[in-house]
Order: structure tokens, then C-alpha cells, then sequence
């Protein structure tokens, strides 16, 4: 029986690879309620934009899909598997830190701050998940790092630390350390917010170069122009809820709520 | 340069004069004067004795017990620094009880006098005369007199060492505190091990803080070890106590041995300086890492 089901879920685990489905899902910091009754389907292979005020939940929900933050209730599943937490008939128990690792290794977050480690090149930064966590062996884990930073425009400054670089060559780093570990989804949180203007394009570049791979993704960001460039679907969130979702031109070019119409007004100035 | 009218030419290459304020200028005759005291006195008086430190400065015996007390810091400071290091790991894991054992131990160490500790101790086999390290409820196992191993020298490195931990722990602590707050959610969201985070993120990181600070506390040590002097180990300050006993020329002993850990402190004091000026450096220009670790190289 035990066999029976490691079957079945691995069968489950293939045709679910890349599936993001989030239910009714809450999540509050100190009594204050972040998310409030989330409702998202990401598809295998998709491109999901979150756009919305600032405050309105879109870093916490990403944080809560890579399993950064546990969520309060609902049900968050990745690759048809719950984050952070099994399921038994009395309730969801948290996994331990040696499961919790390893659902995150599937699931990659790109930071607003980039967040390269200040201790490690660039090229190091891309190699040492490799290598302590997939356990590759140095060489091979450089030399995918090499590639990775070449996809990124990056390989000449591969020996410089994070301090060198400017902040669009510093994300695009990080996009190559995400992928480095193969994901199965990956998660960008407003990765051109924190980038001088004349900096976003090239990162723009980069993602929408991995988003072209086939990789399911989910992105927030302010850039509604770049959003419905490469999103499927778009996701508007104002104070914790999901106001108004679905494909591309039903959100951006006819929104039916009149708070995505006021947003949009309001970006589009 | 520009040309100007010839008048306002010469203003213009004019040299910046800065003038002292006159509480400087008073400052500087104070400090003359002071001088001028202390070197009248140092000459003038003939208790200071200067014959006889000259004499006991490079004597056999002071040498002796400055070469215990450096051999005395450095074992001591590097027990010390061991015990911080895995107290402060234990205290980041955040484990309530394993955090409640480490400030438990904290508490006792940093809330004590040192000097009492010491002697304490010193003292221990009047608490546990008799250690026996093994299996519990078996006769396997290695039995200790503690009475016999527990000499002056012994009781002061384990005094001294136990105490080091508890303010290094703090330190290190403080250090490890200090790595970003996303460095560590890089770390987690990569799905790096507790372990892994810790020896490849937080220590190397946190080195900046930690090395300057470390080096502080060596020099504070290397003065704290003439403690140890109650308990009869003849460091340099119990050298010259021996001495002195005898012959009574208590003045010029007391500076020879004010002289060394004069020298000991100063000599200890560049490298340190040039330390913290390093680390500040690359703090301040914002690569504070580029150059502490170097020598941490993956692999």
C-alpha cells in the first residue's frame, strides 16, 4: 500500500512539474492580515504577472510559494505537493528544515535586492547551491555556472564580487544562480524596482529570454508594459485579495473591477 | 587659469592660513608643563630606582614569567575564541533548550568576577574530589583525581578560558547579527543546510565585525592574566611579587613588569589598528567582503 501511493505521487509529481495552485490561502504578519483569501492557478509552462499597489501582498505571496513564509490557512501547492507542511486527517504539520530545503530547491526566488552573496564572485555565486546542495563536484558545478552567466551576458565579470558589479549586472547574476538549480518554477520579486532606469532593459532582457524557455513563472512587477509582453495571465492584488485576474487582455485592456481601471489609469498616467 | 585683473590675481594665489583657537594654543602649554613635571620627577626622584629595573629588566627570572604569560594568553585565548565560536553557533540555531543552556552559561560567567572564578576553580576538588568520565551505571570508564591534576597553571588557563568564551560568544553573536538579513533568505530560498548557511554565509561574513573585536580582546587578555597571580602561577606580575619579597624593591619591580606589559600591549596595538582600519576600509566602500575572505575560497 505504502508503494501503491510513492507511485501514484510520483506519476502525480511528473504531469504536476511546474504547477503552482494556491486556495483560499491567508497569511498575516502581528495581526496584520497580508493575504486574505487567495485564489491562483499557475499552468505548467505559464508566465503569471502579479501587479498591484505596493503593500498589496504580491512579495508575501511569492515568499510564501518558495516556503520563506508559512502560510496561516488554505491550501499552496507546488508541483502538486503542499509547501512546507504534510497533510494528515487532524491537520497540516510543518515539514522538518532537511524537507522544507528541498521543496525550495524546486522552486527559485529572484529578489527586489538581488541578494548575490557578498562573500563569492559572481561566478561563485552561481556554483555554490550546486555544489552544497545538488552536491555536484566543483568542476561541474563551474562549468554550468560558466554557461549560466553566459546566458546572463555575464561571463567576463565571473571573477568579480557582488560589490563590483552594478545593480542590473548584480540581478542578472541572480537570475543565473536561480537557474543554475534547474526549478521547476521561478518566482521574481519586482526584479527592476531597485535598478536605476537606464539598468532595467537589460534585465527586462534576461527574463524575458528564460520566460521564452518554457519556464513557469511568476513575476511581480511594475512594469505593466514588460507584463503583458510575456504574461499569460496577470493577477491584480490590492489590499490582500486577488481584485481581478486572467488572461492579458481581459485584466490590462478591459478590466472589469473599477479599482484595476484606477490602477492602471494611475501607472499609465 | 583664468585671467583676472592683476590685484585680484594676487588674492586669488593667496595661501589658506589655518589658526590654532586659543583653547588649543592653551592646551598646548598644559601639555609643556605637564611634561616638564613628569620628567623632572622621573629623574629627580631616587625611589624610582632606575639602576636596579635596568638591572632585573631582562633578568632571568622576569623573562621566565613573561613568556608564561604570553604562552598564558595566547592558550588561553584560543580556547577561548573555540568555545565562543560553538557557543554562538549553538545560540543561532535557535533551539530553546540549547539556547537556555547557553545563557545559562553566559549568565554565570560574564555575571561573576573573573578573580573569583579563579580561585573557584582552583578550589574545585573540594566540590568534586573525584571525576570519573564513562558510561553512567557501568564500571566502564576513567576516574580522575581532581585534587591531583588541578594545579595553579591548570585552574588558571580552564578559569580563564571559560570566561573568554562567554564574552566572545557575545561577539561572535554580535558578528553573526550583523550579515544581512537577505543574505540568509538567499541561503534559505537556495535550500541551503543549517550548516551549510552557517560556515559558508554567516561566519565568513561576519569576520568583519569579528576580528577587530577578537583583536581587541587579545590585548584585554594579555593584561587579565596577571589575575592569575593569586593563585601562586608565576606569570611575569608573580615573578616580580617573588622578587620583590625578598629584596623589598618593590617600586622598580613594579615597573619592570609595567614596562613589559607596556611593550607587549603596544607591539599588539599596530597590528590591531591596522585590522580595524582594513576592515572599516572595505565596510565603508560598500565590498566589505572583497578582501576579508580571500582566503575563503569554495571547495
Amino acid at each position: 500500500m505504502i508503494s501503491d501511493t510513492a507511485v501514484e505521487s510520483d506519476t502525480a509529481v511528473e504531469t504536476q512539474r511546474g504547477l503552482v495552485e494556491i486556495y483560499s490561502t491567508t497569511k498575516s504578519f502581528h495581526g496584520n492580515t497580508v493575504l486574505k483569501d487567495v485564489s491562483v492557478c499557475v499552468k505548467p509552462g505559464s508566465v503569471t504577472a502579479l501587479i498591484g499597489p505596493s503593500g498589496s501582498g504580491k512579495s508575501t505571496l511569492l515568499r510564501c510559494i518558495n516556503g520563506l513564509e508559512p502560510i496561516d490557512s488554505g491550501v499552496l501547492k507546488v508541483n502538486g505537493e503542499h509547501v512546507g507542511v504534510v497533510e494528515r486527517s487532524d491537520g497540516f504539520y510543518s515539514l522538518n528544515r532537511k524537507k522544507r530545503a528541498l521543496q525550495r530547491v524546486s522552486v527559485g526566488l529572484v529578489f527586489q535586492h538581488f541578494n548575490l552573496f557578498d562573500n563569492f564572485t559572481a561566478l561563485e555565486n552561481v556554483a555554490i547551491a550546486p555544489m552544497q546542495v545538488l552536491k555536484r563536484s566543483k568542476s561541474e558545478a563551474y562549468e554550468t555556472a560558466r554557461s549560466y552567466l553566459d546566458r546572463v551576458g555575464m561571463l567576463e565579470r565571473a571573477d568579480h564580487y557582488p560589490s563590483q558589479l552594478s545593480g542590473g549586472q548584480q540581478q542578472r547574476v541572480a537570475i543565473a544562480r536561480c537557474l543554475a538549480m534547474k526549478p521547476d518554477v521561478l518566482l521574481f520579486d519586482e526584479p527592476t524596482s531597485a535598478l536605476d532606469p537606464e539598468l532595467v532593459g537589460e534585465v527586462l532582457d534576461v527574463i524575458r529570454k528564460v520566460s521564452a524557455s518554457g519556464k513557469t513563472m511568476v513575476l511581480s512587477t511594475h512594469e505593466i508594459g514588460f507584463a503583458r509582453q510575456i504574461a499569460d495571465q496577470v493577477v491584480f492584488l490590492d489590499e490582500g485579495r486577488v481584485c481581478e485576474a486572467g488572461p492579458v487582455e481581459q485584466v490590462l485592456d478591459n478590466p472589469r473591477e473599477a479599482r484595476t481601471q484606477k490602477f492602471l489609469e494611475r501607472v499609465f498616467g | 587659469m583664468a585671467q583676472h585683473p592683476a590685484d585680484l590675481m594676487e588674492s586669488i594665489n593667496k595661501p589658506r592660513i589655518t589658526r590654532k583657537t586659543k583653547t588649543e594654543k592653551t592646551a598646548w602649554i598644559v601639555l609643556a608643563v605637564v611634561a616638564v613635571l613628569i620628567v623632572h620627577t622621573l629623574i629627580s626622584n631616587p625611589n624610582f630606582e632606575w639602576a636596579t629595573v635596568g638591572r632585573y629588566f631582562f633578568g632571568f627570572p622576569v623573562l621566565k614569567g613573561l613568556l608564561l604569560t604570553i604562552i598564558l594568553t595566547i592558550v588561553s585565548m584560543a580556547l577561548g575564541t573555540l568555545i565562543g565560536l560553538v557557543l554562538a553557533v549553538l545560540k543561532i540555531m535557535n533551539i530553546t533548550p540549547i539556547t537556555i543552556l547557553v545563557d545559562l552559561y553566559l549568565t554565570f560567567f560574564r555575571g561573576t568576577p573573573i578573580l573569583v572564578q579563579l580561585i573557584f576553580w582552583f578550589n574545585i576538588a573540594a566540590l568534586f574530589p573525584d571525576l570519573f568520565l564513562g558510561i553512567p551505571f557501568t564500571d566502564i570508564g576513567w576516574g580522575i583525581n581532581v585534587n591531583a591534576i588541578m594545579t595553579p597553571l591548570v585552574a588558571a588557563v580552564i578559569g580563564l578560558s571559560l570566561n573568554e568564551g562567554a564574552y566572545t560568544a557575545e561577539n561572535i553573536r554580535g558578528g553573526f547579527l550583523s550579515v544581512g538579513k537577505g543574505q540568509l533568505e538567499a541561503a534559505d530560498s537556495l535550500g541551503f543546510s543549517e550548516w551549510t548557511k552557517i560556515t559558508r554565509i554567516i561566519i565568513p561574513q561576519s569576520l568583519p565585525t569579528i576580528i577587530p573585536a577578537t583583536g581587541n580582546r587579545l590585548i584585554g587578555m594579555f593584561k587579565e592574566t596577571t589575575l592569575v597571580s593569586v593563585l601562586g602561577v608565576a606569570d611575569l606580575l608573580q615573578s616580580v611579587q617573588l622578587i620583590y619579597s625578598r629584596n623589598y624593591e618593590t617600586i622598580p619591580l613594579l615597573i619592570v613588569a609595567c614596562l613589559w606589559y607596556l611593550i607587549i600591549t603596544l607591539a599588539l596595538s599596530y597590528p590591531q589598528k591596522k585590522i580595524e582600519d582594513r576592515y572599516s576600509k572595505h565596510k565603508n566602500s560598500g565590498g566589505k567582503v572583497t578582501a576579508t575572505t580571500e582566503g575563503v575560497k569554495l571547495g
